[in-house]
C-alpha cells in the first residue's frame, strides 16, 4: 500500500517537474504569442488590447518585406529541387550498382560533409561563388545549399532504397520494362516517402538559414527573409517591434507547418533528429 | 549520378582544398592581392598562433578557449544532461503533460535562428524584458543580461536552442531497451533512478557518446549566438565561427579566414572520425 502510494506520488512529482522544465523552454517564446497581434506591442510582454491584425496588414504593405518571404521561397524550392532529384539518382545508383567501393564513396561523403562545415568554409564558398561571377544571385544561395546538404540526404535516402527488394524491379524488367521504366514506374512510387523526408529536410534547412545568404547576397531585393528582416529598424538602430513580430511569425508559419505534417505523418522524432 | 557528383565536388570537396590553398596565401577583397595574391607561406598561421597577442580578446586563441568552454558548458553538460533528463522524465509522465512539454522543448529548436535570436532579445530586454519582469515579481534585482553576462547568456541560450536535439536522440536510445527489462523492475518495486541506474544507463552507453560527439560538432560550429550578440561586447562572445566571420568578411582577411577554417576543419576531422568509427563498430557488432 506504501509502495502505491510512493509510486502515485513520484509520478505527480515527475509531472510538476516535467511542465516546470516545459515552462522554462515556453517562457522566451511566450512574448511571440502576442507581440504580433499588439499594434502598440513593445519589447515587453503584454495582453493586445484590443486584440489586432494591423501589424500584418503593415507587413502585406511592406513590398521589401514580402520580397524577402518570395526570396526565400524561391531559394528554398530551388534548393529542395536540385537536393531531391540528385539525391534521388545517386542514392539509387548507389544503392542499385555493383560498383566495387560504395560503402567507401557514402563514408568518404559523409566524412566530408561534417568537416566542412559553415563556420568552416565560409571563406572558400564565398571565393569560389565570387570567382564564377555569382554572387548576388539566387542561384548561388541554391548551388551552395543543394551541395552542402546532398551527402546526408544521399545517405538517408540509401538507407532507404537498400530497405527495398531488388526483386521488385528485376520484376518489372522480366515483365518487359526497360530499367528506365522500372526506376520511375516500380521504384520510385516505393522510395516516396524517403523523398518526402529529405525535401522537408531540406526546406527546413534552406528557409531557415541566415550565414550563407548573408555573405553570398548584397542587394536588398535579393534577401531572403532571414535577413531581410535586419532591415526592420528605425534609423536610430532600435527594432520597429511592432512589424518585426508579425513578420517573424509569418516567417515560421511554414517551418511549423511542416513540423507538424511530418510528426502527423512520421511521428516527431525523425524530424528533430536529422536536422543539420 | 552525375548532377550529384558535380554539385558535392564543386561545394563540398573543393572548398576543403581551397581553405587550404586559400590559408597559405595573403588573399584580401579589395586591392591589388584581391587579384593577385601572394603565397605568403605559413604566415596567416604564424600570426594566428603569436604567443604576444594569442589570448588577448578578440583574437584567435582567446575565440578557441571562448569556444571550448562554451561547448564544455552548454553541449556536453547543459544539453546532454538536460536532453537526457528530458527524455528520462517524459517517459513516465501522462501524455499531456509529455506533448505540452515536447512542444515547447522542440519549438525552440525547429524555429528559424533568425526568430529565435530576436525572440531572446525582446526576453532578455533591459526595460521591459520578460525576464527582468520575472525577477521584479520575484524581488530580485532586474540585470541587463547581455551586456554583464554575455558568456552565460550564449551557453544558456544553447542549452535552450539544442536540448531539444538531445532529447531525440536519448529517447530513441531508450526506446531501443525491452520494454520488458523495465516491467521486471517495476516488479521486483524499482523506482525511476534506480531504473535509470541499473537499466537505462547502462544499456544505453554506446549511444551516449555518439550524443555528445553529434552535439560537440553541432555547438562548435554553431553561428547562432551571433544573432543575439554579434559576437560581443567586446568580443566576449566571440565564438570561432563568429571569429572567422569579422576576420573574412569584416577585416577582408581572407587568407587569415581561411587559416582559422583549416584549423576548424582539422577539429571537426577528429570528431567525424571518431564517430564514424563508432558507427562502424556498431554495424559489425550487429551482423556478427
Amino acid at each position: 500500500m506504501r509502495h502505491m502510494f510512493l509510486r502515485f506520488f513520484s509520478r505527480i512529482g515527475f509531472s510538476v517537474f516535467a511542465s516546470l522544465i516545459g515552462a522554462l523552454f515556453a517562457l522566451p517564446l511566450i512574448w511571440f504569442l502576442f507581440a504580433p497581434f499588439n499594434a502598440r506591442a513593445e519589447l515587453g510582454l503584454a495582453i493586445p488590447n484590443p486584440f489586432t491584425l494591423s501589424n500584418f496588414v503593415t507587413v502585406f504593405n511592406n513590398t521589401f518585406a514580402i520580397r524577402g518571404l518570395w526570396n526565400s521561397l524561391i531559394q528554398s524550392v530551388g534548393g529542395v529541387i536540385f537536393v531531391g532529384v540528385s539525391a534521388t539518382l545517386a542514392a539509387y545508383a548507389l544503392s542499385r550498382s555493383n560498383m566495387p567501393g560504395k560503402s567507401a564513396v557514402t563514408y568518404v561523403l559523409l566524412l566530408f560533409s561534417s568537416v566542412v562545415s559553415g563556420s568552416a568554409a565560409m571563406v572558400p564558398i564565398f571565393l569560389i561563388v565570387n570567382s564564377v561571377g555569382l554572387i548576388d544571385t539566387h542561384i548561388s544561395v541554391i548551388l551552395v545549399f543543394a551541395g552542402g546538404l546532398l551527402p546526408t540526404a544521399m545517405f538517408i535516402l540509401r538507407d532507404f532504397i537498400d530497405g527495398i527488394p531488388k526483386s521488385y524491379e528485376e520484376s518489372a524488367m522480366v515483365a518487359g520494362a526497360s530499367p528506365v521504366q522500372a526506376f520511375f514506374d516500380v521504384a520510385l512510387p516505393v522510395i516516396r516517402p524517403g523523398i518526402v523526408v529529405i525535401v522537408v529536410w531540406s526546406f527546413v534547412n534552406i528557409w531557415g538559414s541566415f550565414l550563407i545568404p548573408f555573405i553570398l547576397l548584397r542587394s536588398s531585393e535579393k534577401m531572403p527573409a532571414s535577413v531581410a528582416i535586419y532591415s526592420f529598424y528605425s534609423e536610430a538602430g532600435t527594432p520597429i517591434v511592432t512589424l518585426l513580430a508579425a513578420y517573424a511569425l509569418l516567417y515560421s508559419l511554414p517551418v511549423v507547418a511542416l513540423y507538424l505534417f511530418v510528426s502527423w505523418k512520421f511521428g516527431f522524432r525523425f524530424f528533430g533528429g536529422i536536422k543539420a | 549520378m552525375a548532377p550529384a557528383t558535380i554539385l558535392v565536388a564543386v561545394f563540398v570537396i573543393a572548398p576543403f582544398f581551397w581553405v587550404i590553398f586559400v590559408s597559405f596565401t595573403n588573399r584580401t577583397l579589395l586591392g591589388r592581392t584581391a587579384v593577385n595574391p601572394e603565397f605568403v607561406g605559413l604566415a596567416n598561421y604564424i600570426s594566428l598562433f603569436d604567443p604576444v597577442s594569442f589570448f588577448q580578446r578578440g583574437q584567435f586563441g582567446f575565440s578557441l578557449i571562448l569556444t571550448t568552454q562554451f561547448v564544455i558548458l552548454s553541449a556536453l553538460v547543459g544539453q546532454a544532461l538536460l536532453g537526457m533528463l528530458l527524455a528520462w522524465l517524459l517517459q513516465s509522465v501522462p501524455k499531456g503533460v509529455k506533448s505540452i512539454t515536447e512542444t515547447f522543448v522542440i519549438a525552440a529548436w525547429i524555429l528559424p535562428e533568425v526568430v529565435i535570436g530576436f525572440a531572446w532579445f525582446a526576453f532578455l530586454d533591459y526595460d521591459n524584458g520578460t525576464l527582468n519582469m520575472i525577477m521584479e515579481s520575484l524581488g530580485l534585482p532586474p540585470g541587463d543580461w547581455l551586456l554583464q553576462q554575455p558568456f552565460w547568456v550564449i551557453v544558456i541560450f544553447n542549452v535552450w536552442r539544442g536540448a531539444a536535439f538531445s532529447m531525440m536522440l536519448f529517447n530513441s536510445a531508450f526506446a531501443s531497451i525491452p520494454p520488458s527489462y523495465f516491467q521486471a523492475a517495476d516488479v521486483a518495486g524499482a523506482s525511476s533512478w534506480q531504473k535509470f541506474r541499473d537499466i537505462g544507463l547502462p544499456l544505453i552507453r554506446g549511444h551516449v557518446v555518439t550524443v555528445l560527439i553529434l552535439i560537440t560538432m553541432w555547438t562548435f560550429n554553431t553561428f547562432t549566438p551571433f544573432l543575439l550578440t554579434n559576437g560581443g561586447p567586446s568580443y566576449r562572445t566571440e565564438l570561432i565561427s563568429i571569429y572567422t566571420y569579422r576576420v573574412a568578411f569584416r577585416d577582408f582577411d581572407f587568407g587569415k579566414g581561411a587559416a582559422v577554417g583549416v584549423i576548424i576543419m582539422l577539429i571537426n576531422l577528429v570528431f567525424a572520425l571518431i564517430y564514424l568509427s563508432l558507427g562502424r563498430k556498431r554495424a559489425k557488432g550487429v551482423k556478427t
